[in-house]
């Protein structure tokens, strides 16, 4: 019996010390924000509807809808990941969902930060989420199913200075050449926005350039590319290589 | 000693009067029958926490829903404007209310307003939650034109109502926020979502060719590429319940969204509507001025009017639209008409 108790005794030190051990590091939280730019301009809901953006293939363009998916959105730190979020659709007109936590602390230190942008293959499973159907996110299954990456939408002064509406649509890209074999690519893709290093509680920027879909390194020409892009094989797979550029580090603080 | 005695036995009826309430305050939760697509396909529908559907609650508001008392004569119910059989709207460009005055909308149909996460009512999303929109019908010049305080005053010296109100909600004392409640409740259980192309979906039902066409002519981005919209095989509801302008007019005599958010970019903006029930709604639009899908599909086909705040969506605005052929048209009607739920418009639990 004694035996016992100072067993007891003994264990509850032993988690005692544990507990203290772990506290010597206290653990940060982290929180990741996207803010929009035209180049180095500010970009927010109060800047849609209004002619005032110009590409670099000097079309002038107005933005009326913006609303793009990020998945797996995640911290690596050697071969521990901690996530921000398994998907999220950020629009423009929304202002308050720009800003995702990470769902636990983490210990100080370095991490790669990642994400996609659109859907994988394999997490691009038709009608399987709820909340991006309830909001109209899907590709029609004669393209292959699954979710739109982005939906761009708003008008532009074409060749004879008249307004045309353009609608920049990034699926996963499908060829159908031949429509009893359709040829599927994958072009969402990851951002990699390097290593990153934590010493206390943070809050991480990513810069979201959207000029950067006309400009790099495509020059995006709107009166040749502008509606039912979705279809359109090469097109996606221009917008696929413009992407690359549109997101960088910001600031931490 | 006499008054004390007095006083008990006061107290004891009281008790027994605020118990006897209680006692009748036992309504009935109230189980949403929910299509099974809406449940493997959408986020859950919104039931506000303060007005939970009971079967009292809903009885009542249904009964409140067809009764004339809500109007300053007598004369018209919410049902003389929203016609179950017509999936609750009515066949008129535009309803006259008691006074034989007419607006200048269409009545809307009413289904799956539960839906609508927003919570944005009427064509321009004006009323914010169903609770709030039932208050505007009854005070309306134009529809029921009454004022609340004489509605609750008829309510209340009525033979039955007193006591539903109080099953429905612990109290008989009626009031525009328990009205509305109870109505509110009612309208949350039209749920419509039976119709030839759900049960194509679920494996029950076939289409035609011409109907599969007519899918594909909807869900084309090169030809109707009306899904981005009006919802798709992945959202039963067939509306994204948002704001655009799909082209009607080139100028606004009715500014819609733009007069409610004061944002001139909002001009000539309407809610989408569902494009179920098609088969019982007509005409369509905000101001009901189309009379047949037809005319609907030919203003998308080469109908469109150019305007600043017309939906990037709507392409070749300049030529009218993307032309569709007279085959891809009639398909695109016959698909349409798929989404139109005959169970709905006659289901026993919505009629008088
Ligand atoms: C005189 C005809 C008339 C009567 C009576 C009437 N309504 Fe309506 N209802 C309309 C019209 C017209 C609209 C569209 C209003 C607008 O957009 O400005 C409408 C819109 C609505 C909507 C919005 C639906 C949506 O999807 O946004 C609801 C809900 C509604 N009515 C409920 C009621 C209720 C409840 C009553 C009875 C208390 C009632 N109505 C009485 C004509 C009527
Ligand atoms: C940009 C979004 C958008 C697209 C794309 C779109 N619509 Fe609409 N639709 C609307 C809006 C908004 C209204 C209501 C407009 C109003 O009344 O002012 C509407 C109204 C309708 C109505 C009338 C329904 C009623 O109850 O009055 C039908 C039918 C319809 N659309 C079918 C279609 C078809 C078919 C297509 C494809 C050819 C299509 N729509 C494409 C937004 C859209």
């Amino acid at each position: 019996m004694k035996k016992i108790l100072l067993l007891i005794c003994l264990s509850f030190l032993l988690i005692e010390c544990n507990s203290t051990d772990d506290v010597e590091v206290e653990k940060i939280s982290v929180s990741l924000q996207f803010e929009h730019f035209w180049l180095a301009s500010p970009l927010t809901a109060s800047d849609l509807d209004t002619f005032k953006f110009e590409t670099k293939n000097g079309d002038f363009l107005k933005i009326e809808r913006l609303r793009y998916l990020l998945s797996n959105i995640y911290l690596i730190n050697d071969n521990e990941t901690f996530t921000f979020s398994d998907y999220t659709l950020i629009d423009l007109e929304k202002d308050d969902n720009f800003t995702l936590q990470l769902s636990e602390k983490i210990v100080p230190g370095s991490y790669q930060l990642k994400f996609r942008f659109g859907f994988k293959d394999d997490d691009n499973i038709d009608g399987a989420y709820q909340d991006l159907n309830t909001v109209n996110f899907n590709v029609p299954s004669m393209l292959g199913g699954g979710y739109h990456y982005m939906q761009f939408d708003g008008k532009y002064k074409d060749n004879n200075n008249q307004d045309a509406n353009f609608n920049y649509h990034a699926i996963r890209a499908v060829d159908r050449s031949d429509p009893n074999n359709l040829v599927y690519e994958d072009t969402s893709f990851e951002v990699d926005l390097g290593t990153l290093s934590f010493i206390s509680n943070s809050e991480i920027t990513v810069k979201v350039n959207i000029a950067e879909w006309f400009r790099n390194p495509h020059t995006w020409d709107l009166n040749q590319l502008n509606t039912v892009l979705m279809p359109n094989f090469e097109a996606q797979k221009l917008m696929s290589a413009n992407g690359k550029t549109v997101f960088s580090l910001g600031d931490i603080n | 000693m006499k008054q004390a005695w007095l006083y008990t036995f006061s107290f004891f009826l009281l008790m027994n009067c605020t118990s006897k309430e209680e006692e009748n305050y036992t309504p009935v939760v109230y189980e949403l029958k929910i299509p099974q697509l809406f449940k493997e396909k959408l986020i859950n529908q919104i039931v506000p926490a303060n007005n939970p559907l009971t079967q009292e609650g809903v009885a009542l508001g249904k009964k409140l829903f067809f009764d004339k008392i809500l109007s300053g004569d007598g004369t018209q119910s919410c049902a003389s404007c929203h016609n179950p059989q017509k999936a609750f709207t009515d066949n008129l460009q535009f309803s006259s209310g008691i006074d034989g005055k007419q607006g200048i909308r269409n009545a809307m149909p009413l289904f799956n307003l539960a839906w609508n996460f927003d919570e944005k009512f009427a064509w321009d999303g004006k009323d914010f939650s169903l609770e709030n929109q039932a208050l505007e019908p009854v005070l309306n010049p134009i529809e029921l034109h009454s004022d609340w305080k004489n509605v609750a005053k008829k309510l209340q010296n009525h033979s039955e109502y007193p006591t539903l109100f109080l099953q429905a909600f612990g109290t008989s004392n009626i009031d525009s926020t328990l009205v509305t409640k109870a109505l509110a409740q009612f309208e949350r259980t039209l749920i419509s979502g039976n119709s030839k192309f759900d049960q194509y979906l679920l494996g029950e039902a076939t289409l035609t060719p011409e109907e599969q066409n007519g899918f594909n002519i909807f869900m084309d981005e090169a030809r109707g590429d009306c899904f981005h919209c009006h919802g798709s095989d992945n959202n039963p509801l067939w509306t994204d319940n948002q704001f655009h302008n799909n082209g009607l007019d080139a100028s606004f005599s009715d500014l819609g969204l733009g007069a409610v958010t004061g944002d001139p970019a909002d001009n000539g903006k309407f809610k989408s509507p569902s494009i179920r029930n098609l088969k019982f709604t007509a005409p369509y639009m905000h101001d009901g001025r189309f009379v047949t899908i037809e005319e609907v599909i030919n203003h998308y086909s080469e109908g469109l009017k150019p305007s600043s705040t017309i939906d990037p969506l709507m392409k070749k605005v300049n030529q009218g639209g993307v032309g569709l052929s007279a085959k891809d048209k009639a398909d695109l009607k016959a698909f349409l008409l798929t989404l139109s739920d005959d169970d709905f418009v006659n289901n026993p639990d919505f009629q008088e």
